[in-house]
């Protein structure tokens, strides 16, 4: 330890006794010089972090694969049961019960729909936003924060009552157009929320892409900056269509981007839940529920509430979701990320 | 430092490349002023671009709009655009607390800004430590924590909303905001250590190691050094766990319950919703009262904001 500190340039040659702090200085040096030493500042540095991640995403993952395979409810928090291991029973009846097949099937339609529709959406208002004026941009940019802005809950209390039968906006003037336009269905009180799980994920997939579309836009507007104006300028000249530039220069370009917004829109499309929470009038139909919504049903809705049920549906969803984050994450390191 | 392509770093270059391309697009459109051609063109770009921002803004048009009209005008069977007789009426229910029957918006209101502001604080700490530590520092495992970090972001709360209330309850965390402070705190950690790296990466080596030669040690440098420095990507990864712990849903709607003093703003406009009776006039005041203020506060920060988010974005 001395020998240590003699090669500190920090530390004073001579001590000078009777300062006060001086052995709080010393004692800091020294334990400095032994986190030095042994090459401790980048682990204290990250130890709370990581505890925090450790304690609050880790552990409870590692838990929820163990209820998984166990009988583990109510009884068994209270100790009025014991736990016992059940093997893969949790896993054979989810896949018995045709709600988690339905549950799946809203989850993937909805998201098979949103996703082209935000990347689509999101990408020509970039397009726009970059050809726009500046006042023009500015104000379309805005309604689009705006609308980003929107807390998912307030949103989706707002999609509720904009499609009310009783009063909303939708109904009356759907009701209003002519019927060569909108179908002969009488839209006067047309409920969309309890009428089948096609009408509610209509509004859920319009309220998604409502809401999902301007980070889209932004980023695609932020690639499109890095593009340079000369070489679009100069396509356009030689006479090129806005289609052919865009699938013949921008797209190329912008192509990493546009890989990591294809994957974390499928990550979120597939984590929906305030939102279906609210238009599905959560928990009362269940032929409306997705993956979310099923497993929390399970877990905390249901009586009595199966953790184990839970547990198991919880590892079914983050392995579809691990798929796709793999995805993610060799997209990212491919681009650098970890240097 | 090998590490040109960090979110810092790239910003002064875009933002030069937006000036230059700024420059040569207003004398292209000078010269595209004199083709009436393309002048019809751009027209029909700005009407394109007011459809979208009007049909962008309608709804929350309406949620106000809803919120200022008195009920015999919000059930009328011929819906007006603008409330005929404007009225405060909903947002004094929804203050006095009479119509949810749970207590005044005010009430949440502190509940959410509690737990926000703390998370931040907490976020930012943790990440700023963490982010010095991966990029200042070459360790055992650090490639793996990075990975660790990417795959962590990427769990739904709901996988893990299980485990967090049974070992919550065990703790007797739930029902009360300190629970979820310590969620949304590491929740934010992952995607803000990210983006801090970058920001950590870009300041000069040279300025730490000048300070350590004079004398100063690790706690100063990074007090007087590396924070001031950092404080542009502590400003974005703030905004982010704002963000995130004020619109935050699952995890409260489960800890909560039925304490509905405890309530923040998102589980109490459902609460609202879900009381029935179709209350929409408080419901939108209350709807109206919990966005504006976020809806502010991205327009405050929306140079930041963009920025921010779309480094995390292609960064990871």
């Amino acid at each position: 330890m001395a020998e240590t500190i003699e090669h500190q340039p920090a530390a004073p040659p001579a001590s000078q006794p009777g300062r006060p702090g001086q052995r709080g200085y010393r004692s800091g040096a020294r334990l400095g010089a032994f986190v030095r030493r042994y090459k401790l500042a980048p682990y204290l540095l990250l130890a709370p972090a990581l505890a925090g991640i450790a304690l609050v995403l880790l552990w409870p993952l590692v838990q929820v694969v163990i209820f998984s395979f166990q009988n583990y409810s109510l009884m068994q928090i209270t100790g009025a049961a014991p736990t016992q291991w059940v093997g893969f029973a949790n896993f054979t009846s989810t896949f018995a019960d045709p709600e988690f097949w339905l549950s799946l099937r809203n989850t993937v339609l909805l998201a098979v729909v949103v996703v082209p529709a935000t990347l689509i959406a999101g990408t020509i208002v970039g397009l726009l936003l970059n050809r726009l004026g500046k006042k023009m941009a500015a104000f379309v940019s805005t309604a689009a924060l705006m609308a980003w802005a929107t807390p998912p809950i307030s949103a989706a209390v707002l999609f509720y009552w904009l499609v009310s039968p009783d009063g909303g906006i939708v109904d009356w003037t759907l009701s209003k157009l002519p019927h060569w336009l909108v179908g002969s269905t009488n839209w006067a009180q047309y409920n969309w929320t309890t009428t089948g799980a096609f009408q509610a994920y209509v509004v859920i997939a319009v309220l998604v892409v409502w809401q999902a579309f301007p980070f889209i836009a932004v980023s695609v507007l932020a690639g499109l900056k890095t593009v340079p104006a000369e070489l679009l300028e100069a396509a356009r000249v030689d006479g090129a269509t806005s289609w052919r530039v865009f699938w013949k220069i921008t797209y190329p370009l912008l192509k990493p981007i546009f890989l990591v917004l294809l994957l974390l829109s499928v990550i979120w499309d597939f984590n929906i839940f305030a939102q279906s929470y609210i238009i599905t009038g959560f928990p009362g139909n269940q032929n409306e529920y997705n993956l979310s919504l099923y497993l929390y049903d399970k877990a905390f809705a249901s009586l009595p509430p199966s953790y184990g049920l839970g547990g198991a549906i919880a590892l079914i969803f983050a392995l579809i979701l691990l798929v796709i984050t793999v995805g993610y994450v060799r997209t990212s390191v491919r681009q650098g990320a970890l240097t | 430092m090998s590490m040109p392509s960090s979110g810092l770093s790239a910003v002064p270059a875009v933002a030069a490349i937006t000036r230059d391309g700024r420059g040569s697009r207003d004398t292209a459109q000078d010269a595209r002023r004199a083709r009436t051609m393309r002048g019809a063109r751009g027209a029909s770009l700005n009407a394109f671009g007011i459809l979208i921002a009007l049909l962008t803004l309608f709804p929350l048009f309406w949620m106000v709009s809803t919120a200022f009209k008195p009920s015999h005008e919000i059930y009328s069977l011929t819906p007006s655009l603008l409330p005929a007789h404007p009225t405060l009426g909903n947002f004094r229910s929804v203050i006095s607390g009479q119509v949810s029957g749970i207590g005044s918006v005010w009430l949440f209101f502190r509940n959410s800004l509690a737990v926000t502001l703390a998370t931040v604080l907490v976020a930012s700490l943790l990440s700023l430590l963490a982010s010095v530590a991966v990029a200042r520092f070459r360790f055992r495992f650090r490639a793996s924590f990075l990975v660790m970090l990417l795959i962590v972001q990427m769990i739904p709360a709901q996988a893990l909303i299980i485990a967090l209330f049974i070992d919550f309850e065990r703790l007797d965390l739930l029902q009360n905001l300190l629970g979820l402070i310590i969620v949304y705190a590491a929740q934010a950690l992952p995607v803000s250590i990210w983006m801090l790296r970058n920001f950590v990466a870009t300041i000069p080596r040279e300025l730490e190691e000048a300070a350590a030669i004079d004398g100063a040690s690790g706690v100063k440098i990074f007090w007087r050094i590396l924070f001031p420095l950092v404080m542009p990507g502590l400003v974005a990864t703030s905004i982010f766990s704002f963000i995130t712990a004020y619109n935050e849903f699952i995890v409260a709607l489960t800890f909560l319950g039925q304490a509905h003093s405890t309530y923040t703003l998102p589980i109490y406009v459902t609460y609202f919703f879900g009381r029935g009776g179709a209350e929409w006039g408080p419901i939108m005041a209350a709807s109206t009262m919990y966005t504006i203020p976020v809806v502010i506060f991205f327009l405050i920060v929306r140079r930041r904001l963009v920025g921010g988010l779309t480094a995390g974005a292609v960064k990871g």
